[in-house]
């Protein structure tokens, strides 16, 4: 009993761990494909049929290619700084419920890694540990525009994870539960929070975009001013660390949406579906779905950054700390006095 | 099992506190401080007291996070300006360093270290037991300390205003 829960957390650790790489090397070649496509153009196709090996030709050449350090950097800490991002952004998916419980070989199979009771948290303090990696590595490539970019990354992220934290508790008012797993089960079928909660998954859409450091918030690593930001220093596999980081946030941030307001592996007619296909073909539908969901939002990820024109800093603050915020307080009031309205009637 | 990983995160725990006032560099001070309080999440961990335990994590990331900014802005980071402070500085430090010893060494020993806490119910530090207990038990200071942060908060937007239009 205790080898096989350990085996199936290990084989789904793996499993999770594969996909997101996956998912996160081809997200460089859908950027670059959808970047074409808006700009009516082909984009990347040499490299096998319509540029499918092209993540691969790309990681081979981050591989081959000279590494460098500064002779004036901290030497540990310009190694720490890639390391931390890429680790910090495997870390979020342990709490994302994947699909419902799986029945294989007559044995309950939890499609999460685990279900600790402060899920939500949990993703908010991994969120906060990835800027460590960026202002880490910002600062210990002793370079004036990796610096700015360092500091850019610091404080943009202090800004935003406020508005972010108060969008949440809107909708924790209405589920009552801070873990993923009772979220997701909360919304079964068509019963999603976007729904209840639309000005807050706004806001948090938002906040989204400026923790992952996407346009139109990239301006740690804006490259008309700071050269490439926080990265200028860096070559070879350890930009590559950098780079990876911000796809595979992308997708956390994508798989997080989904799941908080999107429903997560929940779909109209599922209880039919699952039915249809036993336990252990149905939740697998459910899992599909999810992903779906993800590439949606990582294509929506994808469009605003090859539609809209980055912030200037000043407009940066001005919509975090004097739109975002009280937007997300009288959100909270209005939940609120709704809530207690409805319970009163 | 429990006892020796306890003495082994509290171990860790004084020995990057230590890092933290013997680097000499503020930025790798600011660093070893994030370590520090990170093997505090894993004192709460070990408690059983996850809510405390995560929002102790979120709370103090972004506060070194500031800090950080703090550490970059302010402070002149030239290699010759630290270290050079004058002989009465440095005693005045020894005498409130020692004053510091002697207080929490008299509080140790006023404990009744013979008497173990026990806790009450193994789950008190699950979110919802402690949101029962702050709302019912400790409202009053709950209210009172959340009020106190608001003021604390007007008041650093205030100083922070220079230029205020006077009427």
């Amino acid at each position: 009993m205790e080898l096989a829960f350990i085996i199936e957390k290990f084989g789904l650790i793996l499993v999770i761990f594969l996909v997101s790489l996956t998912i996160a090397a081809y997200s460089t070649l859908a950027e670059r494909k959808i970047a074409g496509f808006l700009q009516d153009r082909v984009g990347p196709n040499r490299a096998g049929p319509g540029g499918m090996f092209q993540p691969l030709a790309d990681g081979l050449k981050m591989f081959f290619k000279e590494e460098i350090i500064p002779t004036d950097s901290s030497k540990a800490l310009f190694i720490l700084g890639p390391s931390l991002a890429l680790f910090t952004s495997f870390l979020g998916s342990a709490v994302i419920p994947w699909g419902q419980d799986v029945e294989i070989f007559g044995r309950q199979v939890s499609l999460q890694i685990t279900d600790i009771n402060v899920g939500i948290l949990y993703i908010f303090g991994v969120v906060s540990l990835g800027v460590y990696g960026i202002m880490i590595g910002g600062w210990a490539s002793n370079n004036k525009f990796s610096l700015m970019g360092a500091v850019r990354a610091a404080s943009q992220s202090i800004s935003y994870e406020i508005p972010m934290g108060l969008s949440i508790i809107a909708l924790l008012m209405l589920t009552n539960t801070l873990s993923m797993k009772e979220i997701a089960e909360q919304q079964h079928g068509f019963n999603w929070n976007v729904f209840y909660q639309p000005v807050g998954f706004l806001i948090f859409l938002i906040c989204s975009f400026a923790e992952t450091n996407r346009t139109p918030f990239d301006l740690p690593e804006c490259e008309t001013e700071l050269v490439g930001g926080y990265h200028t220093e860096y070559s070879g596999f350890k930009m590559g660390a950098f780079m990876f980081a911000e796809y595979l946030n992308m997708f956390l941030a994508s798989a997080v949406m989904s799941t908080l307001y999107f429903g997560g592996y929940n779909y109209p007619g599922m209880d039919f579906v699952n039915e249809l296909l036993g336990p252990l073909f149905g939740p697998l539908i459910g899992m599909g779905v999810l992903i779906l969901k993800i590439f949606a939002f990582i294509f929506l990820f994808m469009w605003v950054r090859w539609t809209v024109p980055r912030f200037r800093y000043d407009q940066l603050m001005n919509l975090g700390w004097k739109i975002l915020i009280p937007l997300a307080i009288a959100n909270i009031v209005i939940t609120g006095i709704v809530i207690t309205l409805i319970d009163k009637l | 099992m429990s006892v020796s990983l306890f003495y082994f995160v509290a171990f860790l725990t004084i020995f990057f506190a230590l890092l933290v006032i013997f680097s000499k560099n503020p930025v790798h001070s600011v660093l070893y401080l994030i370590v520090t309080f990170f093997t505090f999440t894993l004192h709460y961990i070990m408690l059983n007291a996850q809510f405390l335990a995560i929002v102790n994590f979120i709370v103090y990331m972004g506060a070194i996070m500031v800090l950080f900014l703090f550490v970059l802005m302010l402070l002149n980071l030239n290699e010759g300006s630290i270290g050079s402070k004058s002989n009465l500085l440095k005693m005045v430090g020894v005498i409130a360093g020692m004053c510091l010893v002697i207080t929490l060494v008299g509080s140790v020993k006023a404990l009744n270290a013979s008497d173990p806490l026990v806790l009450q119910t193994q789950d008190l530090g699950l979110v919802k037991n402690l949101g029962k207990v702050l709302f019912s038990k400790f409202l009053l200071p709950f209210e009172i300390s959340s009020i106190l942060l608001l003021s604390a908060m007007v008041g650093a937007v205030l100083l922070a205003k220079k230029d205020i239009k006077q009427g």
